[in-house]
């Protein structure tokens, strides 16, 4: 997975060097991913609770969990490089499960289908640009600052 | 939202994490990793479950375990965007181009089959 999080910042190991038992995982790096994905589930859904939209409208709360989670990853990427041990349960807990359970790729696609069968074509584009947009630009700024602030300790 | 539901949210979003690592696991493992398809993968198949249970008239507090839960949790957008930034930075800014590319319009493509075929239940 050259492109992988897991291997796209200098200092990770290169996780192919590892056995595949060791990198598949085990109980406790499924535990710690299912805790964060719970966590993550439940910000995304307290989100969702706190800015409500219907079927046809402009999501908000899909939109901030994606780009908080996609920024919390850059920096989780940068800074917890995985251990040429293995994988790094913390790593997985917040990477794995919190961003990975707090955004999501299936409801933004449910969301762009709604506006598409309501016929604002026009807004499901202006959605996916900007979630796209804003999500890369979250990455980017996140992995640049988390980088240099390495650099500074 | 009741108490029972919030608990079964979180365990389905727990559930739903660890099937995408072991997913991406999987497919990184027979692929070779040049591109992430892992990601992918886990993508493309929740929202083709996700079209299924539109299609199959699936409603209410159900729809929104399985889909909001469960599948939101199984699919991700924050490594979408990581592995496609991981692409630019080794210099391989195409293959970043296509990953955002695809996974949208193959997203939208697999909603929209998923949901076909879950009328056909």
């Amino acid at each position: 997975m050259s492109a992988s999080p897991a291997n796209s910042t200098p200092r990770s190991a290169d996780p192919l060097a590892l056995p595949a038992q060791v990198r598949r995982g085990g109980a406790e790096l499924w535990l710690a991913i299912a805790f964060g994905g719970a966590l993550g589930t439940l910000a995304r859904f307290g989100l969702a609770e706190a800015l409500p939209a219907s079927g046809a409208d402009w999501h908000w709360a899909t939109l901030i969990a994606n780009v908080i989670g996609a920024a919390a990853l850059g920096v989780i990427l940068v800074r917890l490089p995985n251990p040429a041990s293995g994988p790094s349960r913390l790593r997985a807990f917040l990477a794995t499960g919190i961003c990975g359970g707090l955004t999501t790729f299936s409801t933004m696609q449910r969301e762009l289908l709604s506006m598409i069968d309501g016929g604002h074509g026009a807004l499901a584009l202006s959605y996916a640009a900007v979630s796209i947009v804003a999500g890369l630009v979250a990455v980017l700024v996140a992995v640049r600052l988390a980088a240099r602030g390495e650099g500074e300790r | 939202m009741s108490a029972l539901a919030v608990v079964a949210l979180a365990a389905l979003g727990g559930v739903g994490a660890v099937a995408r690592h072991l997913t991406v696991f999987e497919v990184a493992e027979r692929s070779g990793g040049r591109f992430p398809l892992g990601t992918l993968a886990v993508n493309l198949a929740g929202s083709l479950v996700v079209g299924v249970l539109l299609g199959a008239g699936v409603t209410g507090a159900t729809l929104t375990l399985l889909a909001g839960g469960l599948l939101g949790s199984y699919t991700t957008f924050s490594a979408w965007m990581a592995d496609s930034d991981g692409l630019a930075r080794e210099h391989r800014p195409q293959a970043a181009v296509v990953n955002i590319f695809v996974s949208l319009f193959a997203g939208l493509a697999t909603i929209i089959l998923g949901r076909a075929l879950g009328g056909l239940f």
